[in-house]
């Protein structure tokens, strides 16, 4: 595996992201040692518009939470996720007003 | 990923488990099951309910999205931090996704504990966990248009949003 130039990645994308790229997921060559904020600059390049959401996103990694700083390797799964808005009611916990609890 | 048999796990198990995210509708009374015990003299629940308006506008519908094996841990990872809290109380949570309509139950919680004040703090602490880290949104369908409901960005590690889910268990 070492001396490899990329790593194959799936990258996952969920909600808004989704809709802006056309898909919800996407397998890319990322440039090799990789993280995840390395699979992000590969699909800011290819869809621009997405660049804006990096200060609210977060970032899984097989399956778990993960740091953009993590290490991806060959056939990882990594998954970029909007701000999420689950629960009942209709906002989640606002960005600007996340000490609302008025849902 | 890899020895993941079933493309939905939580709809592969025959019987109710008790963290779950469905296409189904919502049962409360097989929620609160999930975490009835002998020892338990308290059950709490939550039901969250698709409403008819959000920040002024008359919503039509909602659609909810999930990436479904995250959501699972997190809902997991919600229930071990409530029963690091409240020791003995027990959590089931069932999330819903696809297309709701209003007045469609969307996320159930049941807990259970073995006195009526940790019952309640701890189903309190969990939809507010829910609403923080669950990897799942809300597409909004309201007269005029759509839009994406964007709420906190997940972060289970943020010892910020953990104190004000328990800020808001414990008043």
């Amino acid at each position: 595996m070492t001396g490899r130039a990329t790593v194959r990645v799936t990258i996952r994308l969920f909600a808004r992201l989704r809709e802006i790229a056309g898909s919800g997921e996407l397998a890319r060559e990322v440039p090799n040692p990789a993280d995840a904020q390395a699979a992000w600059e590969a699909l800011t390049q290819e869809f621009p518009a997405l660049e804006q959401y990096r200060p609210v996103i977060s970032c899984a990694v097989n399956e778990q939470y993960a740091k953009f700083d993590t290490p991806l390797t060959e056939g990882d799964e990594v998954a970029f996720l909007p701000p999420v808005s689950g629960g009942g009611g209709g906002s989640g916990l606002g960005i600007r007003d996340r000490d609302s609890d008025r849902d | 990923m890899a020895g993941e048999a079933a493309s939905s796990p939580s709809e592969a198990a025959g019987r109710e488990t008790p963290f779950r995210v469905t296409l189904e509708p919502l049962d409360l009374v097989q929620t609160a099951q999930a975490v009835t015990s002998p020892d338990c003299g308290a059950v709490a629940t939550f039901v969250g309910v698709v409403r008819d308006h959000n920040q002024g506008r008359p919503v039509r519908s909602l659609d909810y999205e999930c990436y479904e094996p995250l959501a699972v841990k997190s809902l997991e990872r919600i229930a071990a931090e409530a029963a690091v809290e409240w020791p003995g109380a027990r959590l089931a949570i069932a999330h819903r996704v696809g297309s709701l309509q209003i007045g469609d139950a969307s996320v159930v919680i049941a807990a259970a504990s073995p006195h009526r004040a940790d019952a309640f703090a701890a189903c309190r602490y969990a939809i507010e966990r829910v609403k923080q880290i669950v990897p799942i949104w809300k597409h909004e369908h309201f007269d005029g248009g759509e839009t994406w409901i964007e709420g906190a960005t997940a972060d289970p590690d943020d010892e910020a949003a953990k104190r004000l889910a328990l800020e808001r268990a414990r008043k």
